[in-house]
């Protein structure tokens, strides 16, 4: 696929050297035909410089309280995000290079309707957050897993670990069924989503990531190599999710939250809704849905069982890793699910 | 980028391996010298440096590999003027210009290194005052030194049972609401401060005739009965009697470290 394909927009930061036009080609050494290309390199040097050069009116143009709010919002996410991310990225790279892919085929039954709560229950295994299970599922497709039982891990992973568990403990002392509602619900909802893909989903909906094909190189090379393009294709990613999340919690006012908690219906749609959008990560929601004390603790589980699998930063790293043809799907797809299992589970247990 | 001679012709802003080398490694510093100050404290908890340390290590190896491999794999043909950019062994598949992105962090954390939450997330967030599960004990006499969370903890939820008739010393910013109230206030984080909420006490009795949002404040005074509500989510607030108040640098952590729950 054509590498344009996954290239959607220019950095604001960098619009006005992409578009100058100091590029006169002419030049004694090359062709008349071939233009110089305008270094990379050189344009991330003079854009750091020029950006130190004016860090005083950047600075007082970021005093207002809502914007440095919002950038403290905003390093705070990719802050926080980062080593989950990049711990991914190095295990996904292990995975890539050093895993043949004869394990899975041994490891995983053979027909995908097995294989999905296998891979769902697998999920335990990875200690992390969110950002971490975007690269492994990605290089868990590369490696010839079906893609039903990658995406089961990937929705499964990040809500049944036991940090996430004991956290959740933790917050809830009050509560203990609100683990095991959530380790249910969870996997209930992994599971589905990965039966619906193998019923309904389609292969050209899923972009198989673009990369650098370790042709004859060695181990290490492949490895680095991966590690490499999936922190600056998934970082990207993650940025663009830390500045949705940002705005949002900048913009969206509290009281609409406490004229929705008395609702039984809407509180659960409420809450869900801000899963999304607060874009926690999934070792601390539980305390932040602790923390929401006018909702039931349906409409909370709500919140703990959409948050790691749907929202914005994860979208958009999904976006990254899958395409966009896929995020488009899939997220809205395991929202509705999520929510219909977590008021199920909930009316169940809690 | 919308001319016709879109393939070749156009400059290619894509970061090649040599600025996606520089840019891990600038990345991996930052993240690093955030982890070894007490900057990150700013955006998230203590417990996160160890992981970070590591990050930022494992970034600057990834740098560091991408260009050694690059000097020894490139090929002596690997120059711009004798071939078709697309074509070149290294560079199949250029990283997309999303990327780029990731120099926003790095500004933002180089550059203006935004300050931890204060008075403008505090008066816009209720207070997160929770019931704690105990109350261990305290001296039995003499001076408290107390958290803003604990405080507000024992006053709300244990009717101030140990903090009756004794001076209590609070450290905390000054947060205004809309109607001019003052309140110190300590936001507590459970991860990251995208989920930071605010515990808010009251003040009456001597305060300060001039608050400054946002200075920090080291508060002496007593425990009053006295309760009012956030007027943003209707929490229990209680009141504090200050007798005294000293202006005090921001600490090192400016989280409130006994957390919400």
């Amino acid at each position: 696929m054509s590498p344009t394909k996954s290239a959607p927009d220019v950095s604001p930061t960098r619009s006005a050297p992409d578009g100058s036009p100091t590029r006169s080609a002419p030049d004694g050494a090359g062709p008349a035909e071939e233009p110089r290309h305008l270094d990379p390199s050189l344009l991330l040097v003079l854009t750091l410089l020029t950006a130190v050069m004016l860090q005083g009116p950047i600075r007082r143009a970021l005093a207002a309280p809502v914007m440095q709010s919002w950038m403290t919002v905003f390093v705070a996410v990719v802050v926080q995000a980062l080593p989950f991310l990049v711990l991914g990225v190095l295990l996904s790279a292990a995975i890539a290079v050093f895993v043949p892919p004869s394990f899975f085929a041994r490891a995983l039954p053979e027909r995908p309707v097995l294989a999905v709560p296998v891979a769902g229950a697998a999920g335990a295994v990875l200690p992390g957050c969110e950002c971490a299970s975007v690269p492994v599922a990605g290089a868990l497709v590369r490696r010839g897993v079906t893609p039903a039982a990658a995406l089961a891990f990937l929705l499964s992973a990040p809500a049944v670990n036991p940090v996430v568990l004991t956290a959740t403990a933790v917050a809830f002392p009050d509560d203990p069924r609100m683990v095991l509602a959530r380790f249910v619900a969870s996997l209930l909802v992994a599971c589905a989503m990965g039966w619906l893909w193998h019923r309904l989903g389609r292969a050209d909906w899923l972009r198989p990531p673009s990369r650098p094909v370790p042709g004859g190189r060695g181990g290490g090379a492949a490895f680095w190599g991966s590690v490499r393009h999936d922190v600056m294709h998934a970082g990207g990613f993650l940025v663009v999710g830390a500045m949705a999340a940002a705005t949002l919690k900048a913009v969206v006012p509290a009281e609409w939250l406490s004229a929705a908690a008395g609702h039984p219906v809407l509180s659960v749609l409420a809450l869900a809704v801000l899963a999304v959008l607060l874009s926690i990560c999934s070792e601390a929601d539980a305390f932040v849905a602790a923390s929401l004390t006018q909702f039931s603790l349906t409409a909370r589980l709500a919140f703990l069982v959409v948050g790691p699998m749907v929202d914005l930063k994860l979208f958009a790293l999904q976006a990254g890793t899958f395409g966009r043809a896929f995020a488009l799907r899939f997220a809205p797809a395991t929202f509705a699910t999520a929510v219909a299992v977590s008021a199920l589970t909930g009316a169940v247990l809690l | 980028m919308n001319r016709s001679t879109r393939s070749t012709r156009n400059v290619r802003v894509r970061p090649n391996r040599q600025a996606q080398a520089a840019l891990l490694f600038l990345l991996g510093a930052t993240v690093l010298h955030a982890g070894w100050t007490d900057l990150h404290l700013r955006y998230v908890k203590a417990g996160l440096r160890p992981l970070l340390l590591l990050s930022g290590a494992a970034l600057i190896a990834t740098a560091a590999a991408t260009v050694w491999y690059e000097r020894r794999h490139a090929p002596p043909e690997h120059h711009p003027e004798h071939h078709h950019p697309d074509d070149l062994p290294g560079d199949h598949h250029p990283e997309p210009r999303v990327s780029w992105l990731l120099a926003l962090p790095l500004l933002a954390l180089i550059l203006v290194a935004p300050p931890a939450l204060g008075s403008y997330s505090a008066t816009h967030t209720g207070t997160a005052l929770q019931e704690p599960l105990g109350f261990p004990d305290l001296p039995a006499r003499g001076p408290l030194r107390l958290g803003v969370g604990e405080y507000a903890a024992r006053a709300v939820y244990d009717d101030g049972r140990h903090l009756r008739g004794r001076p209590v010393t609070l450290t905390g910013f000054v947060a205004l609401d809309g109607s001019g109230t003052p309140y110190l206030v300590r936001m507590t984080l459970n991860c990251c401060a995208a989920d930071a909420q605010p515990v808010k006490v009251a003040l009456t009795g001597g305060v300060p005739p001039v608050l400054q949002p946002d200075s920090w404040l080291e508060l002496t005074g007593t425990y009053t009965p006295r309760r009012t509500k956030d007027p943003v989510n209707d929490g229990p607030v209680p009141y504090f009697e200050v007798t005294a108040a000293r202006p005090v640098p921001p600490p090192a952590d400016p989280y409130d470290d006994t957390g919400a729950g």
